[in-house]
């Protein structure tokens, strides 16, 4: 039972990581005011991005880099799309899903069954590791768990505690004030955007070349929309979407645990689902209450000048 | 010199035509750079999808038997559009119409006319797709919860649960393990033209379908308050319209819609349930850009939802023919989408240069 216990919470870190890179990245995003619904898309491609390169190369770290730059350019479509023509930032993230998913099944049809001959596998952390419970859970992972945490805490004191941080924040709550202090509204959507984008790509990368080292389609299998949820769930607070995206890695985990129990395996994959429903039912209340955290302007597109 | 942004007054209809006709050739330009970069001619590629969906009899026949459940299906979303509530769940609303019209087929079919079954099919199924609707529409309007995601994870959902149904208890006996339940008996099947998978009934319930909801929105009273939620809520508050009522009523003719399309599919076409995937065939996601392609327009609607039905079979052809994946369809569908939203931009602003 202690075993179960420690290897699932194990595997939850593992499922986790794509979910807070994702989050944290659309809170980057939706904090300046741009509502990205494309992380599906944006991860799709960096899932194959990422795989297709490392498996070109033989260089993880070069396929990592070209999955997150590969999330990030297809966002700047999306950026052009809302920032510059003031475009419906809902088609426009769902066409960004669209076109991620569909050029990652295009590209990937040929990388079906082959595996990563790289990866990035554990690291084992002296000392640490050693401490009972724990020590297997969360320090002995691959260095991208780390990185993801690391980034989030980051993003956090960014967001929060500095004056980039404060202006990215006042463009998405109030561009024309902004605007008039002279902050370049356009251009920090545009970074904000690109970051985000990242993100998913980095998210995308994780799942191919650490959560599971080989291509099939529909790989992102709905986490980039679940990410959108968790977004809200997390308040547009990079800490807290640390905690609700391992929580969420452990659901997704519980699938598999509870398979032996004799549950039907489609039963089973309702369950992140039905918890993303069940989570935005249970925060609603205390959302609405709390007045969400969410950018008051998000997803209305700022034309300078006009009233 | 330097380049801004200005307002247009207003825009003629053929100016906003040919932004959306250039805006679908420049779909296939970029997805013909996809097509290459996998190494295939894009125009052998694209001359392969024109063929097989507008090119021969057969083709046609195939294009009509897929635009009927887009035209369905996006007349529901027109709807929902109108309102400004982002339904992305036409798949998952489908699917369970088709999992009640399959239960009544299966357990009230064999001891009823055609006529009680098919009329009990198509209403139950409604009611189905349109309860199905309601929850996403109750959850925004009552706790402000994001439709979008609602929607869609309600599409997985109604997904996961007919696997569970198609290989679990529902499960044929005469199917030899397959998953699919028992065939429908003759009295829940749709009959279809002769040479063709096209249904009579069908194309008549899907133009009836178009001309209500083109009168429903344009002379309704009901259907101007849609508007009016959609294009101005704060005034619709103002004005004292019943935010939950309507929206309400718009997802139960949405959702309700989509699962007659549902109804549609199993009765008409597949004669049991089975795999979801086969069932819903990414209908609900293609009828979007059906219903944004025909600018919100019933009545346009039913020439992009055969454009779409041949894009669907091309699809299909492509994918059996070059190896292509499922999803390529998806990347040329997107890229439509993309360039009809840049287009908007010219429809509604003009660039203008100061010296």
């Amino acid at each position: 039972m202690f075993d179960l216990i420690v290897s699932t919470l194990a595997r939850a870190m593992v499922a986790g990581t794509p979910f807070l890179l994702g989050t944290t990245g659309e809170i980057i995003t939706e904090k300046s005011g741009i509502l990205n619904l494309g992380v599906e898309g944006m991860m799709a491609l960096g899932a194959i991005v990422g795989f297709s390169i490392t498996y070109i190369t033989k260089n993880v770290l070069i396929g990592l880099l070209s999955g997150i730059l590969a999330g990030g350019i297809l966002a700047l479509l999306h950026a052009f799309i809302s920032i510059t023509l003031n475009g419906n930032q809902v088609l426009s993230g769902l066409s960004i899903a669209m076109i991620g998913t569909g050029i990652a099944g295009m590209l990937g049809k040929s990388y079906i069954g082959i595996p990563l001959p790289v990866r990035f596998s554990e690291i084992i952390i002296p000392i640490l590791s050693k401490i009972p419970f724990l020590g297997k859970i969360l320090f002995i992972r691959d260095p991208l768990f780390y990185l993801a945490i690391i980034l989030a805490i980051i993003s956090w004191f960014i967001l929060f505690k500095t004056r980039m941080g404060i202006n990215l924040r006042s463009v998405g709550e109030n561009p024309k004030a902004s605007d008039s202090l002279g902050v370049n509204v356009a251009l920090t959507r545009y970074i904000a955007t690109f970051v985000g984008g990242c993100f998913s790509g980095f998210a995308g990368a994780y799942l191919t070349l650490a959560y599971m080292p080989s291509w099939i389609e529909g790989m992102t299998g709905g986490r980039g929309w679940v990410v959108i949820a968790l977004t809200i769930f997390a308040q547009w607070d990079p800490l807290k979407a640390i905690l609700v995206s391992y929580l969420f890695g452990t659901i997704d985990v519980l699938q598999y645990i509870l398979q032996p129990l004799g549950i039907p395996v489609p039963i089973l994959k309702m369950t992140p689902y039905v918890a993303t429903l069940l989570i935005l039912l249970i925060t609603a209340r205390e959302l609405i209450r709390k007045h969400l955290g969410s950018p008051a302007s998000l997803g209305e597109p700022f034309v300078k000048g006009e009233k | 010199m330097h380049f801004y942004i200005e307002k247009r007054g207003n825009t003629s209809k053929r100016f906003t035509n040919s932004v959306y006709i250039i805006s679908i050739i420049l779909a296939v330009i970029f997805s013909s750079f996809i097509f290459l970069l996998k190494g295939v001619n894009p125009f052998f590629a694209f001359g392969k999808i024109m063929k097989s969906s507008f090119g021969s009899s057969f083709g046609l026949k195939e294009t009509i038997t897929k635009a009927i459940p887009l035209l369905i299906i996006s007349q529901g979303l027109i709807v929902a559009f109108k309102g400004k509530f982002w339904n992305i769940g036409a798949n998952g609303q489908l699917l369970v119409g088709s999992t009640v019209a399959t239960w009544v087929a299966l357990n009230f079919g064999p001891n009823h006319s055609a006529f009680l079954t098919l009329l009990l099919m198509f209403l139950l199924g409604f009611l189905a797709g349109g309860l199905f609707g309601i929850i996403p529409a109750i959850l925004k309007v009552k706790l402000s919860i994001n439709e979008i995601i609602t929607t869609l994870m309600l599409n997985y959902i109604a997904e996961d649960f007919i696997e569970y149904l198609v290989y679990g208890p529902w499960k044929g006996k005469t199917q030899y393990g397959f998953p699919y339940t028992d065939n429908f008996p003759p009295s829940a099947v749709l009959p279809q033209i002769p040479g063709s998978r096209i249904s009579l009934t069908l194309v008549i319930i899907a133009l009836t379908v178009s001309f209500l909801i083109f009168l429903f929105i344009e002379k309704t009273k009901f259907g101007y308050e849609i508007k009016v939620i959609g294009d101005n809520p704060n005034s619709a508050k103002f004005a004292g319209i019943d935010f939950l009522k309507i929206t309400i009523i718009m997802m139960l003719i949405s959702g309700g819609l989509a699962g007659v399309a549902g109804v549609g599919e199993v009765s008409a076409i597949h004669r049991h349930l089975t795999y979801p995937a086969q069932i819903s065939s990414g209908y609900g996601y293609t009828a979007i850009i059906v219903a944004w392609l025909a600018q919100l327009n019933p009545i346009i609607a039913i020439f992009s939802a055969i454009f779409f039905g041949g894009i669907l079979v091309g699809g299909d052809v492509i994918q059996t023919s070059l190896g292509f994946p499922f999803a390529t369809i998806n990347t040329f569908n997107g890229f439509i989408l993309v360039f009809m939203i840049i287009g908007n931009f010219f429809t509604e602003y003009k660039i203008m240069i100061r010296r």
